[in-house]
C-alpha cells in the first residue's frame, strides 16, 4: 500500500518549504565547544536524520533549537536558527516556541502524574478542559507511541513508576500530545525492544505527513530506514549532509562519513 | 484523524510568539516570588533600621562609649543621676553563656559522634527524634524548669542561700543549646564521605581511630559552625536567663552568684519605660549591640559551614 | 603476629571505652530532660481539667482556667501563619526555582540565617519600633503576630526550599520541553510533590510560634485581660507569657498552676513537632519516583 504522493515527498523533500534554517550555528559550554559552524536547512514533512558518535554535538543541537540554553548559563549559542521563518534567538515567548516543538531526550522521564495526566498535560497547558477531547488525544498519542495496549487498563497509575522502556514511550506520547510542527527524537529506541522500535518507526513514517521530524540516532541503519536526508556530525562539526541513500552509496564529501556509516569507527 | 484542536493549532502556529496570558502570569509570578525572596533582606535591614531609629537619640546624646560598655553602674531609674553602664550585664551574659558552652560543647559533640558513628537502626532514629524534640521545648518552659526545679535542687545540694544563679542558668542554657548543636554537628559528621572511613578501616584502623584521625579533622569546620551557632543561641536567649539567673546586677565571683543578662534586662525593663525616654533608648542601644554581635557570629558560622559543603 | 594481636586488643578495649563514654554522654544529655518532663507531667497533670482549659482565670489568676491565654496563643499563631506562610513559600520558590547562583542570592541566604539567629528580644524591639509605634498598630495581636511571623519566617523558607529541591530537575526539564512556563511547571509538578514537605515546615513553625515569649511581650501580649480579644487590633493573653506571669509575677500562686500551664504549653509544642516528624517519616516511606 504505497501512497504515490507520499513516495513523491520522500524523494523530493528539498522542494518543501524550509521548516528549520540553520546558519553557521556554534554552541559552547563555557570555553568548551560542543558544535561549530553548522549550516543546513530542514524542510517540512521530512525526516531529517542526524548520525554520529557520542559527543558529536547532536544533543546540544536539539537543545539549542528548543531554547534550553535559557536554563543553563554555561551554554552559549551563536549563529542563526530560524523556525518557520522566525529567528528563534529573537523569540520573546519561548514557551510558545517550545509548544510547537516536541522533543524526546534519551533519558526517559515519566512525570510523577498518572499516565493519563502525563499525556493530557500539554493540551491542558494550552487550556484544553474538554474531557472527551482529552480522552481522544490521550488514546491517540499512546497508540502512536505503541504504549496503549500495555497501559490502557491502568491509566491512573504513576507515569514515573513505569518501566524504563514504557517511560520512554510515554515521553514520546507526551511529545506527540503537543501536536508539534517539529518533532525531535534523540535516540528514542535506547530503552525500547526491537519489535516496539519497529512499530514506532512505522508511526514516524506516517507522522511525516503531519510534521517535520529530526531523528538523532547512533544506529546508522535506523537513519537509513527512516530519514529522507541525513547529516553526519563528528566532534562538533557537521561533516556531511545530503539525501540519506547518498551517504551510504553515493558520493560523500568526507571519507570519515563513509567510514562511519560502514562501521569502521564510532 | 483531524480533531478540533488540530485545526486550532494550525491557526495558532502562525503567531506562537504572541505574548499570551500564560506568559504574563509567568512574569507576574516571577516578580511576586522575587519580592518574597528579597523580603528576608528587607526584614533584616528593617530590624537594624528600626532598632537604631529608636535607640539613636541615646547614642547621639551625651553617650560615652567607654561609660556604656565599661562601667558596671546600670542605674537607669536613679532619681538624681541615671547611669547606663552595661559591663555587669555583659559579664552576666558572658558567664552564663560560657558555662553553658562548657557543658553543651562536650556533651553535644559526644552525642553527635555517638549518633553519627555508633548508633544504628532504631536507636539512631530514636536519638535523632529525641534531640529534635528537645530543641523544640520553648525557652519560657526552660526558664520555669530553672525556677521551679533547679532552684531548690541547687540550694539543697550546694547549701547556698539562692539557687537562681550562674550555675542554674548555665545548665539550663547548656541543655537548651545542646540539641541544636548536636544536630548541626551530626550533619557535619554525616557529610564526611564514607569512602574516607572505608579507606581508614581498610588500613586496619579501629572505629575510634577512624573517628579521631579521619572523621573529626574532616568535619572540623562544620563542628566549629555548630559551636558558633550554639554560642549565638545562648547569647541571645532571653526568657530562660531572665527566669533562672536571679536577675541581680553583678559581676559574678563564682557560679553561685546571681547575675543579670543583657537580653533579660531589656525584657524586664522595657515595659516600665516611657517611649523615647533615655532609659528606653538605652535598652534599644543594648538591642543594637546584641543585633550586631549575633549578626557577626551567625555570619562567621555560615562561612565556616558553607566551607564544609564546598570542600 | 603476636605483637599485632596485642595492639589490636588494646585498641579494641579503648574503642569500647570510647563508645561507652559517648553513649554515657548521650544518656546524660537526654535523661535529665526526660526526668524533667516526667516531673512536669507528675506535678501538672492533676490540675489539668476541662475547666482549667476552658474557663477564665479567677482570684488574680491563682484559680480558674487558662482559656484566654490558650485562645490568644491560637489567634497569634493563626495571624502569624497567614503572614509568614505565603511569604515564606514565595521566598522558597524564588530561591529554589529562580534564583541564580550569585552574590545577591547569597545575601538573601545570609539574611535568612540571621533572621533565625537574631535574639528573640531584638525581634521584640523591632516589633515595638516598627509595628506598634511606626505603623501605629498599637500593642495588638496584629503587631505581635507580624513580629512572630518575621521571626519564624526562616522555618517555612528552609523547609519549603528543601522539599522543592527534592523534586528532581529532570521533571522540570521535561515540563519545560513541552512548552510549560516556569510557573506552570511549579504549579503542576513541583508544588504538588513538595506539599507534604511544606506542611511539615508549617507545623514546625506553629510549634515555634506558640512557644515564643519575648517577641510578644511588648508588641501585643499582656499579663492579664478581663475580656477576650474582639479583633486583631486588640491585645491578648498568651500561653507562653502566662507561664512567665504565673511563675514569677503573682504572689501566693498555688504550686500546681504553673506546672499545669507549662504542661499544656509543652504538650502543644511537642504534639506539633511529633506530627511534623510523623509526616516526614510517612513522606520518606512513600516514593513517587
Amino acid at each position: 500500500m504505497v501512497n504515490p504522493e507520499m513516495q513523491f515527498e520522500v524523494q523530493d523533500t528539498t522542494q518543501n518549504p524550509v521548516k528549520l534554517g540553520v546558519e553557521n550555528l556554534s554552541i559552547k559550554y563555557g570555553s568548551e565547544t560542543a558544535l561549530e559552524g553548522v549550516s543546513f536547512n530542514i524542510h517540512e514533512h521530512e525526516i531529517f536524520g542526524i548520525i554520529g558518535p557520542a559527543n558529536a554535538g547532536k544533543t546540544s543541537f536539539l537543545k539549542a533549537i528548543n531554547r534550553m540554553d535559557m536554563f543553563n548559563p554555561e551554554m552559549q549559542v551563536n549563529g542563526k536558527l530560524e523556525f518557520s521563518g522566525h529567528d528563534i534567538s529573537k523569540v520573546r515567548n519561548v514557551y510558545g516556541l517550545r509548544r510547537r516543538i516536541g522533543v524526546v531526550f534519551p533519558l526517559p522521564v515519566g512525570l510523577p502524574l498518572s499516565v493519563y495526566d502525563n499525556v493530557a498535560l500539554a493540551p491542558r497547558l494550552v487550556g484544553e478542559k474538554d474531557k472527551a477531547e482529552l480522552n481522544v488525544i490521550v488514546e491517540r498519542c499512546l497508540r502512536r507511541a505503541a504504549l496503549w495496549d500495555e497501559v490502557k487498563d491502568r491509566l491512573d497509575s504513576l507515569g514515573s513508576m513505569l518501566s524504563g522502556g514504557q517511560q520512554q514511550r510515554l515521553t514520546i506520547a507526551r511529545a506527540l500530545s503537543q501536536d508539534p510542527e517539529l518533532l525531535m527524537l534523540d535516540e528514542f529506541s535506547i530503552a525500547v525492544d526491537p519489535v516496539t522500535t519497529m512499530r514506532i518507526e512505522d508511526v514516524l513514517k506516517e507522522l511525516k505527513s503531519e510534521m517535520t521530524i529530526i531523528l538523532v540516532t547512533n544506529l546508522v541503519q535506523q537513519a537509513r530506514r527512516l530519514a529522507d536526508r541525513t547529516a553526519f556530525f563528528l566532534d562538533g562539526k557537521c561533516l556531511d549532509v545530503g539525501i540519506t541513500e547518498d551517504l551510504f552509496t553515493g558520493d560523500v564529501s568526507n571519507q570519515r562519513t563513509r567510514d562511519y556509516v560502514e562501521g569502521r569507527f564510532g | 484523524m483531524t480533531t478540533k484542536r488540530n485545526a486550532e493549532s494550525v491557526a495558532a502556529a502562525a503567531d506562537f510568539d504572541k505574548l499570551n496570558r500564560d506568559w504574563y502570569i509567568d512574569k507576574a509570578v516571577q516578580v511576586l516570588v522575587f519580592l518574597g525572596g528579597i523580603s528576608a533582606i528587607i526584614f533584616i535591614i528593617g530590624i537594624f533600621v528600626f532598632i537604631t531609629k529608636e535607640g539613636m537619640g541615646f547614642i547621639l546624646g551625651d553617650f560615652s562609649f567607654t561609660e556604656f560598655f565599661f562601667s558596671q553602674n546600670w542605674r537607669p531609674t536613679s532619681e538624681n543621676k541615671a547611669t547606663y553602664g552595661i559591663l555587669a550585664l555583659i559579664a552576666g551574659t558572658a558567664s552564663v553563656t560560657g558555662l553553658a558552652m562548657l557543658i553543651a560543647i562536650p556533651f553535644s559533640l559526644g552525642t553527635a559522634i555517638f549518633i553519627a558513628e555508633f548508633a544504628t537502626g532504631r536507636t539512631r532514629e530514636f536519638l535523632k527524634i529525641t534531640v529534635e524534640l528537645l530543641a523544640a521545648i520553648p525557652s519560657v518552659v526552660w526558664g520555669f524548669i530553672g525556677l521551679a526545679l533547679m532552684n531548690p535542687l541547687i540550694i539543697d545540694i550546694f547549701d547556698v542561700p539562692v539557687g537562681l544563679n550562674v550555675l542554674n542558668a548555665g545548665i539550663i542554657l547548656g541543655l537548651m543549646a545542646a540539641p541544636i548543636m548536636t544536630s548541626i554537628a551530626e550533619d557535619a559528621l554525616k557529610a564526611v564521605p564514607d569512602r574516607y572511613r572505608e579507606a581508614a578501616e581498610a588500613m586496619g584502623a579501629t572505629r575510634w581511630q577512624v573517628i579521631y584521625k579521619v572523621v573529626l579533622p574532616a568535619a572540623k569546620n562544620g563542628l566549629l559552625g555548630a559551636v558558633l551557632l550554639g554560642v549565638g543561641r545562648g547569647f541571645g536567649e532571653t526568657m530562660a536567663v531572665l527566669m533562672a539567673t536571679g536577675h541581680a546586677i553583678n559581676i559574678p565571683g563564682s557560679v553561685f552568684d546571681s547575675v543579670r543578662a543583657l537580653t533579660a534586662t531589656i525584657a524586664a525593663e522595657l515595659g516600665e519605660t516611657a517611649v523615647g525616654s533615655p532609659h528606653y533608648q538605652a535598652l534599644f542601644t543594648i538591642g543594637i549591640s546584641l543585633f550586631v554581635i549575633t549578626f557577626i557570629i551567625n555570619l562567621i558560622a555560615d562561612l565556616v559551614i558553607r566551607d564544609v559543603r564546598k570542600g | 603476629m603476636f605483637e599485632a594481636t596485642r595492639i589490636n586488643h588494646k585498641n579494641l578495649s579503648r574503642q569500647n571505652m570510647f563508645r561507652l563514654l559517648l553513649g554515657g554522654m548521650t544518656a546524660l544529655l537526654i535523661l535529665p530532660v526526660i526526668l524533667v518532663l516526667g516531673t512536669l507531667i507528675y506535678k501538672g497533670a492533676p490540675v489539668i481539667s476541662f475547666e482549667f482549659l476552658f474557663a477564665n482565670p479567677t482570684n488574680g489568676m491563682t484559680a480558674g482556667g487558662i482559656f484566654p491565654a490558650l485562645l490568644g496563643t491560637i489567634l497569634l499563631v493563626i495571624v502569624a501563619l497567614l503572614a509568614s506562610v505565603p511569604l515564606g513559600v514565595a521566598a522558597a520558590i524564588y530561591l529554589s526555582e529562580y534564583a541564580p547562583d550569585n552574590w545577591f542570592t547569597r545575601a538573601i541566604n545570609i539574611a535568612i540565617i540571621n533572621l533565625a539567629g537574631v535574639p528573640s528580644i531584638v525581634h521584640a524591639l523591632f516589633g515595638l519600633g516598627a509595628f506598634v509605634i511606626f505603623f501605629r498598630f498599637g500593642t495588638s495581636i496584629l503587631a505581635a503576630s507580624l513580629t512572630l511571623a518575621i521571626m519564624t519566617l526562616p522555618v517555612v523558607i528552609v523547609a519549603t526550599r528543601e522539599s522543592l529541591q527534592a523534586v528532581p530537575m529532570a521533571f522540570r526539564e521535561a515540563c519545560w520541553n513541552m512548552g510549560a512556563t516556569r510557573w506552570q511547571t511549579i504549579r503542576r509538578i513541583v508544588l504538588p510533590n513538595a506539599v507534604t514537605g511544606i506542611l511539615t515546615g508549617v507545623i514546625l513553625e506553629v510549634s515555634r510560634t506558640a512557644g515564643e515569649t519575648a517577641p510578644i511581650m511588648f508588641t501585643g501580649a499582656v499579663f492579664f485581660l478581663p475580656f477576650l480579644p474582639q479583633g486583631v487590633f486588640d491585645q491578648t493573653m498568651a500561653l507562653s507569657l502566662h507561664l512567665f506571669v504565673v511563675s514569677t509575677q503573682v504572689p501566693e500562686m498555688p504550686e500546681a498552676v504553673p506546672y499545669g500551664v507549662a504542661l499544656v504549653l509543652i504538650a502543644l509544642v511537642l504534639l506539633m513537632n511529633s506530627v511534623s516528624i510523623a509526616l516526614r517519616m510517612y513522606l520518606r516511606g512513600k516514593k513517587k519516583w
